[in-house]
């Protein structure tokens, strides 16, 4: 199992944000992670990847604590693009090679290995002409395909991603897919939070429902189901959920 | 204007002003880099205040000066994250709060000391009368700051940019934290030698702010910054000399002017910009 949680409880000063949570995803996988705002899906990110440490239960990423993970750059984070100050003086170039740091001595001085995979992270996301732009003048799409070009440069067998499809314009989404695609087939397991039940149709073979605790998991099909939805929602028809796909932004 | 700028070489006192001056204009130039990217203009007026008990007391014991303020930095700073945790109350009114109750204790500890601590040299600086001792505790500060900026450049910056990132593949952020707080308390202590404790701030965020107009790439900004403050503080010292008014005052104030010509007139971020599309 490239993801183990198991009864999994955070809580911030004794408000609770997560509980019983379990879930178990396997190598090579797509999994839609889908819920509320505030159902707990960035609770679980930061679980995740070590922001915050459950009060109770247990996490293992490729059967290793979380923090051993870390070390052995298992786990990616791909945040959403609103969530960075873009005016931010790094270059493309800069945000990529951030995703190699972890694997470097401790200047963080890149070497030629380093340079090669932060070179075809940019070509397979499509931006390497644009590496020497500051990334506070990218699209947001644009701008969401670096940092999904970070974590590839990674190699990390665990990538999170926070909206992923939101305001992005069409390029970036079907070149995300076909991304995705890809590392599912290198065996690559993918978590994506959205909102978006649509995306999770189209791309996920796995799906996560979630309102503070894991209310379902499995295959897509199985447990996609009105009924559940309902649950995930707060009772409300998951019909009403399914607005138009993202914003179209034109790109500059 | 050579004699302008070469008549007050011929006293010692302003050759040592105009040195020390340069330096910590240099240290902190850097690290407001650090401090304007991370938003932490109020964290540094508030350390900058909060050291002065510390200031009072090292004094006072007869222990370094940087060491009691490192100590009442690094502990108010720890008092904010404490109350901001365990109460209700927003983190702004927290700073606020904490760094007026430790300047005020400072206040009320340098009346009731019998020292010879002038409060408006720590509160205005006194560069043009420093000691000896006073320069070789700023060499060792500002020794230990740069190079703890420069060993930790890359991590600072991702610290800076994207800390849930940096904590995803295992850097400590908040080792990292603290050891940005603690070289933001000693970068402190060494800029109060110049500029005092109300300017300090000046000294630790305006520099990054200039450079920031007029740059997007991180090693450029910090070479500007670094720049345009040792800039300030030499104009400033010499401006002070024939102007005969407040050497903090004057430093900050060519601060400022830079950062309004900045302001105007950026290439791609100032008012009057030649190109209105960014990064075109």
């Amino acid at each position: 199992m490239r993801i183990e949680a198991d009864q999994v409880c955070v809580d911030y000063n004794g408000r609770v944000a997560l509980y019983d949570a379990s879930l178990h995803l396997p190598a090579g996988s797509i999994c839609g992670l889908v819920g509320m705002n505030g159902a707990g899906k960035s609770t679980l990110f930061k679980a995740l990847t070590g922001f915050v440490r459950p009060s109770r239960g247990r996490i293992r990423i490729n059967g290793q604590r979380v923090a051993q993970a870390q070390r052995e750059q298992a786990v990616a984070y791909v945040p959403q693009s609103e969530s960075i100050d873009c005016g931010f003086p790094v270059s493309v170039w800069d945000v990529v090679m951030m995703g190699r740091y972890g694997a470097m001595n401790l200047l963080r001085i890149p070497r030629q290995s380093d340079r090669v995979a932060v070179r075809d992270a940019l070509e397979r996301v499509e931006l390497l002409e644009l590496r020497h732009r500051p990334i506070g003048s990218l699209s947001g799409g644009q701008r969401k395909r670096a940092f999904l070009a970070r974590a590839i440069a990674q190699r990390a067998s665990v990538l999170l991603l926070d909206e992923p499809f939101n305001g992005v314009d069409v390029r970036t989404e079907k070149l995300m897919a076909e991304l995705f695609l890809q590392l599912r087939r290198d065996g690559r397991t993918i978590l994506i939070s959205t909102h978006d039940l649509s995306h999770v149709r189209d791309f996920c073979d796995l799906v996560v429902l979630i309102n503070k605790t894991v209310l379902a998991y499995g295959e897509t099909s199985e447990v996609f189901t009105p009924e559940n939805l309902a649950l995930t929602f707060g009772g409300m028809p998951p019909n009403l959920l399914t607005g138009p796909s993202s914003a179209e932004e034109p790109e500059p | 204007m050579i004699t302008w700028l070469l008549e007050p070489l011929s006293h010692d006192f302003m050759v040592r002003a105009l040195l020390v001056s340069a330096l910590v204009g240099g240290v902190c130039g850097l690290l407001s880099c650090y401090m304007t990217l991370k938003g932490w203009a109020l964290m540094g007026d508030a350390v900058s205040h909060a050291v002065l008990p510390g200031v009072v007391l090292a004094y006072a014991l007869g222990l370094p000066f940087s060491l009691g303020a490192f100590v009442f930095g690094v502990g108010s700073v720890t008092a904010i994250g404490f109350v901001k945790q365990k109460s209700r109350v927003k983190e702004d009114t927290v700073i606020g709060l904490v760094f007026t109750g430790f300047f005020a204790l400072g206040l009320v500890l340098v009346s009731k000391t019998r020292s010879n601590i002038d409060l408006t040299h720590i509160l205005f600086g006194n560069v043009l009368g420093i000691s000896q001792a006073d320069i070789q505790q700023t060499l060792l500060i500002s020794a230990l700051v740069v190079a703890v900026l420069l060993l930790l450049r890359r991590d600072l910056l991702l610290f800076c940019f994207d800390p849930t990132h940096a904590r995803s593949i295992g850097i400590n952020t908040g080792l990292l934290h603290y050891v940005l707080l603690s070289v933001l308390s000693l970068a402190a202590v060494a800029g109060l030698q110049s500029v005092g404790i109300i300017l300090v701030v000046a000294m630790l965020v305006t520099p990054g702010a200039t450079a920031y107009l007029l740059t997007d790439r991180f090693d450029r900004m910090t070479l500007l910054a670094i720049t345009s403050s040792v800039l300030a503080s030499l104009l400033g010292v010499i401006i002070s000399y024939w102007s005969d008014s407040s050497t903090a005052g004057c430093i900050v104030l060519v601060q400022t002017g830079l950062f309004l010509l900045a302001f105007l007139f950026a290439p791609r971020h100032g008012i009057f910009r030649q190109h209105p599309e960014i990064g075109a």
